[in-house]
């Protein structure tokens, strides 16, 4: 479903050029559930990115389907980003001038689709990761776990096939972690929902079907 | 989707107060003023009663007679409308007036200035005046050079008090005249039918006004419909190029157009000294049209620049968010599109501030007596106007810093917006 060749991603700037990532070769299956471990700064965000169509490769491909997306305009990535995939972030990145119902609507706005029929669809993904009381709440007003389970609704309100987690339980505490851990994989399970998790935890890390290992922006097994 | 980003606007507008009162003074101060310069205009230069005939009439207000060495401008003199201005083809009525003058009047022992025109019978025909006594004087009352006047509601005042004023006598320059009509007053603005005493021209106390190229008269012709005007005006310049001037040795040509108000206006600009460098019996309009432009673009370039630079900051602010949409789906576009409503929303809001702070200093000019008679008001009109102003405000400041945030990489973008 997803497929990385040779990729390479060098960031440059006046004076240094940084290689993030090098040789980055990768295969996700539909309904997989893979993580991404190594240490800090070893080019794990930057390998989540590419395969969310947030950023293009220096050298090599980005398939998706078998469709050569890192020729893609900026229309055509905003497109499939809107339907094909779900991002969920370390620090949640909700807005806060808007409530948690507004929040998991903003995927929609980007479809052809009734006002009601958004409300409909972001009650549904509210109810799916158990904040049915909290939909006129802000999120300054929610714990770091709810806030989580927001960001979570937001990602699968738009019922994409493809859902990229980038530390998602970083910042919570086990308990809470645990919650969303939970809540992933009965996505994986239950929707055939294609994962792909980056995260420092092991025993995360091993509860999903396959890790890949980056260090210094290299594949190692 | 319009309805989210309202909503988001509003909120992110009530939760950044300082900033949103900073926006809206800029915007509310701007629109104010470009307000009040445009009601200003709009009074100046609109059709309104009496000229509600306007968008048909061409006026005479000053001819110039220029020679090797000299150059002579004023009034055109009747001599040169009786001669060459009757039976234009295109016209349907001609009036012929004199300028506005000053007379002195007392009432025991108090004396009393007022502006005083003399005119044909033909100016209350093509003139709309709203008479609150009597009538106006006829083309025989003009011919018999009857002693008549219509005055003004202040002169009735001034005059009578509250009697009306129909039947009764009053002198000018000790002349006497006995008023037979009273028309509600008429802004200083508007010259062509301003003043607070009219009488026939041929009270005059000597006939000598009917002889001379330049005088004391202007003229005003009534089209048939608005395509005769390029003709009346042709007719007339093509007339003027074949008088035969007084003494060619000092005036070798002679310029007198038929213009619009807003044309004389531009022509009067730049007072005699201009008229007289200026031969070109072509429309000078252009000229104004391009002066007031500029000055309203200038105007408006400084706190558009502003509120640039305020949407800029705002929106690097909000680089998260700006991240999270580019991530969900929005395209650069879609981002340019809600910021731009954003910005609109503020300055219409700004727009609204500046139309209720406009119609206070209207008002109050209006009322400080400061031009004489005029009433300045937000019509229909000066309000469509405002919100031209205020939306193409918007406009112009929104793009820039929506086109810059739109730009933003997704990924920056989410670490917090700093460029790569």
């Amino acid at each position: 479903m997803i497929r990385l060749e040779n990729i390479e991603k060098v960031y440059r700037t006046d004076r240094i050029e940084t290689v993030a990532l090098t040789n980055i070769n990768l295969e996700v299956d539909e309904g997989e559930f893979i993580s991404v471990m190594g240490p800090s700064g070893c080019g794990k965000s930057t390998l989540l990115n590419l395969i969310g169509l947030l950023d293009v490769p220096t050298e090599g491909h980005v398939q998706l389907d078998g469709a050569p997306i890192t020729t893609y305009r900026d229309r055509q990535l905003a497109a499939i980003r809107n339907r094909e995939i779900g991002f969920v972030f370390q620090t949640f990145h909700l807005v806060s001038d808007l409530s948690v119902l507004d929040n998991v609507q903003i995927p929609l706005l980007y479809r052809r689709m009734s006002n009601r029929e958004r409300r409909e669809r972001a009650l549904e993904a509210l109810d799916r990761v158990g904040l049915s009381a909290r939909v006129h709440h802000f999120p300054s007003q929610l714990s770091g776990g709810q806030q989580q389970r927001v960001a979570i609704a937001r990602a699968i309100v738009g019922r994409p096939r493809i859902l990229l987690a980038d530390e998602p339980t970083g910042n919570l505490d086990s308990h809470m972690g645990e919650e969303i851990m939970g809540l992933l994989e009965d996505l994986n399970r239950g929707e055939r929902t294609t994962i792909v998790m980056v995260t420092h935890d092991q025993q995360k890390a091993e509860r999903t079907a396959r890790i890949v290992r980056l260090f210094d922006g290299r594949q190692v097994n | 989707m319009l309805r989210h980003y309202l909503t988001l606007a509003v909120k992110v507008l009530l939760r950044r107060k300082f900033f949103t009162f900073i926006s809206l003074f800029g915007i509310s101060f701007t629109l104010l003023v470009l307000m009040v310069a445009t009601a200003m205009l709009d009074h100046t230069f609109a059709p309104m009663p009496p000229e509600t005939r306007q968008d048909r009439t061409l006026n005479v207000v000053r001819a110039a007679m220029y020679g090797p060495s000299d150059t002579s401008v004023s009034s055109a003199g009747f001599e040169l409308f009786d001669r060459y201005a009757r039976d234009l083809p295109g016209v349907e009525r001609l009036s012929i007036y004199s300028s506005v003058g000053v007379v002195h009047s007392y009432i025991k022992g108090e004396k009393i200035e007022s502006s005083l025109k003399r005119t044909d019978g033909e100016f209350w025909q093509i003139l709309d005046f709203s008479f609150i006594e009597g009538g106006p004087y006829s083309t025989e009352d003009v011919d018999q050079a009857r002693f008549v006047a219509v005055i003004n509601e202040t002169t009735r005042r001034k005059f009578f008090g509250t009697q009306p004023a129909v039947g009764k006598s009053l002198e000018a320059d000790r002349q006497r005249f006995r008023v037979i009509g009273v028309v509600e007053d008429v802004s200083r603005l508007r010259s062509v039918p301003f003043a607070d005493i009219w009488v026939p021209y041929t009270t005059l106390q000597s006939d000598g006004y009917k002889r001379g190229l330049l005088g004391n008269f202007n003229a005003m012709a009534l089209a048939t419909d608005r395509s005769a005007l390029p003709q009346i005006r042709d007719e007339f310049r093509s007339r003027l190029d074949r008088v035969e001037l007084p003494d060619p040795k000092e005036s070798t040509t002679l310029v007198a157009p038929f213009e619009t108000h807003f044309e004389s206006y531009a022509r009067d600009i730049g007072g005699a000294q201009k008229w007289a460098s200026e031969k070109d019996p072509n429309s000078q309009g252009w000229k104004l049209t391009l002066v007031l432009s500029v000055a309203a673009v200038l105007f408006m370039l400084l706190p558009t620049v502003n509120l640039i630079n305020l949407n800029m900051s705002r929106i690097m602010e909000r680089a998260s968010e700006i991240g999270v949409r580019k991530a969900f789906g929005a395209s650069s576009q879609t981002l340019v599109g809600q910021f731009i409503v954003e910005n609109v929303l503020l300055t219409l809001v700004g727009g609204l501030v500046g139309l209720v702070l406009s119609a206070l200093v209207l008002r109050a000019i209006s009322e400080s007596g400061l031009i004489q008679y005029a009433t300045f008001e937000l019509n229909l009109r000066v309000f469509g106007y405002a919100l031209a102003f205020a939306l193409l405000f918007g406009l112009i400041s929104g793009v820039y810093p929506a086109w810059r945030m739109s730009r933003l990489h997704p990924v920056d973008a989410l670490r917090g917006g700093a460029a790569r």
